[in-house]
């Protein structure tokens, strides 16, 4: 009983979504060209996977799984257009078998190219080994690009807004609160990570402070969560009432 | 009482959906003031001589579009109000079509050139050595745009070799390009950067306006918002600024209640 009803409310659903387009069609306030097309399968693809809130249903799989092939499709093409193409195709694979190419070969793009087929040579059994040189070209070449800049960028210049004068002249009463607060926070989350020391006393004292920082962090973080996922639902709703509906100017 | 603690999310969700529908349908006003971060940006992209180079790159793709399309569409009204010259790129495979519909968009509206006025350099891969790459050499990072064309002919990037020679670079992130940007882009090159981000990301990035690695942040929709206030163009964020206040003083009631509800029906078991 209970199943039949989930079957028939998706298949009411489906109906009433088709009957809606044709109604809109007929009425021109959808324009029955590509663009019209195109928009009532937004629409579709957008009720389909807002489907899930009430619950999991073939018409929400269809259209993930759907998302997942166009996504990766896409993204091959595009990887190929303005990446491989214009990078490695044209510069050296064009000159070397074309007659007519204008320009020598870029010889040097062969060392990048034969790193990058070792990184896929790790599905076979017998040439595996030869991946290990472009982990370590990767690793090395990382670890030596990051760690400087990381530990200048991250740390650095990050303490130093810690270190800000409290009184250096020409603040206001505020902007002084604000170092003051920014140095407590910072010396009393710090404290809280300090776990070979027993939380008892003036440390857990401050450490009690720094969990009441921690918690205000995290309120923040998840009110901007709230805010964040609430928009997509906002446009999605703007998308459907104005580009579909034709409700809203 | 115990019934009420365990109500039916879907009805959540459709007080939620009734909520966003009937505040975007009714219409009425509420006040967008541009907060400090948001006016950081606006501030900088003002202060920029005509003919200053402005690389925007879009690293977001449609998942992320509804909070940053409209940043997109707001920063470039400005820059093209202002006659600057906008360089548009992207680390993400998903963004190429939703950033050129924006900058082709917008430059029509200004009467805008494409590889006089605006160039769009479409997508490359690589991240942190992308940028690296950009700040020895922008040509051998990018030798054509997204439509084919060489770079080193477009007009519109004369006088910039890399990195060093853009006077703003404005990142719109979905993910963890800001900081890549900080920390191979603006740390060696000096730059000036300013960011949009999704809410999410929000929190994460207002230490580096404190360390003035940032110029400013637009932050969510609401950042988007406050732009479209600022530069005058009020579109799409400004008016989804109606339902995200009327939906957060519904899940502030919701928060209450649940509260209170909890407490009261606790009291109610030890009594």
């Amino acid at each position: 009983m209970r199943k039949d009803f989930h079957y028939y409310t998706l298949v009411g659903s489906i109906i009433l979504f088709v009957s809606v387009n044709i109604i809109l069609m007929s009425l021109g306030r959808l324009p029955f060209s590509s663009d019209g097309f195109g928009i009532i399968l937004g629409a579709g693809l957008t009720l389909a996977i807002y489907s899930f809130l009430y619950k999991d249903n073939p018409a929400f799989k269809i259209t993930e799984n759907l998302y997942v092939g166009v996504s990766l499709g896409y993204t091959i093409i595009i990887t190929w257009y303005n990446f491989l193409k214009p990078d490695l195709y044209d510069p050296l694979i064009v000159p070397l078998f074309s007659a007519a190419a204008e320009k020598s070969p870029q010889y040097s793009l062969i060392i990048p190219s034969m790193l990058g087929i070792f990184m896929l040579l790790r599905f076979s059994r017998q040439l595996s080994w030869l991946s290990r040189w472009t982990f370590a070209f990767v690793v090395g070449l990382g670890a030596g690009v990051s760690i400087p800049r990381v530990i200048s960028a991250f740390i650095l210049e990050q303490i130093k807004p810690s270190l800000h004068p409290v009184f250096s002249g020409g603040e206001t009463i505020f902007s002084s609160i604000n170092t003051l607060l920014i140095l407590l926070g910072v010396i009393s989350v710090l404290i809280y990570f300090i776990f070979s020391v027993e939380h008892k006393g003036s440390v857990g004292a401050i450490s009690k402070i720094g969990v009441w920082f921690l918690m205000i962090s995290f309120g923040a973080s998840f009110g901007y969560t709230v805010m964040g996922r609430l928009s997509l639902l906002i446009g999605r709703i703007q998308f459907l009432l104005r580009d579909w509906l034709g409700i809203l100017q | 009482m115990e019934k009420l603690l365990q109500i039916d999310r879907r009805i959540i969700f459709a007080i939620i959906t009734v909520a966003v529908i009937v505040s975007l349908v009714l219409r009425f006003e509420l006040p967008i003031p541009a907060s400090m971060p948001v006016r950081g940006v606006y501030n900088k992209v003002e202060s920029l001589p005509e003919g200053s180079h402005v690389l925007i790159s879009f690293d977001y793709d449609p998942s992320s579009k509804e909070e940053l399309q409209p940043m997109a569409i707001a920063l470039l009204h400005h820059c093209f109000r202002k006659n600057l010259k906008v360089i548009g790129m992207t680390h993400y495979p998903g963004s190429p079509g939703l950033a050129e519909q924006a900058i082709v968009s917008i430059a029509d509206q200004y009467q805008k050139v494409n590889g006089t006025d605006y160039a769009f350099l479409g997508f490359k891969p690589g991240a942190a050595s992308l940028i690296i790459n950009m700040g020895e050499n922008l040509y051998t990072a990018f030798p054509k745009d997204y439509y084919g064309n060489d770079t080193s002919a477009l007009p519109v990037l004369q006088g910039v070799e890399s990195l060093r020679d853009i006077e703003l670079l404005l990142d719109l992130a979905a993910g963890t390009s800001i900081e890549l940007w900080i920390v191979y882009g603006k740390e060696k090159y000096k730059f000036e950067l300013g960011a949009g981000c999704t809410a999410v990301m929000g929190p994460d990035m207002y230490p580096f306006l404190q360390s003035k690695q940032l110029v400013g942040l637009l932050g969510g929709l609401k950042g988007a918002a406050e732009y479209e206030a600022l530069v005058g163009k009020e579109a799409n964020a400004v008016s989804g600024m109606r339902p995200q206040s009327v939906v957060h003083v519904i899940i502030i009631l919701f928060v209450i209640f649940g509260n209170v509800i909890y407490f009261a029906s606790r009291k109610a078991r030890h009594a």
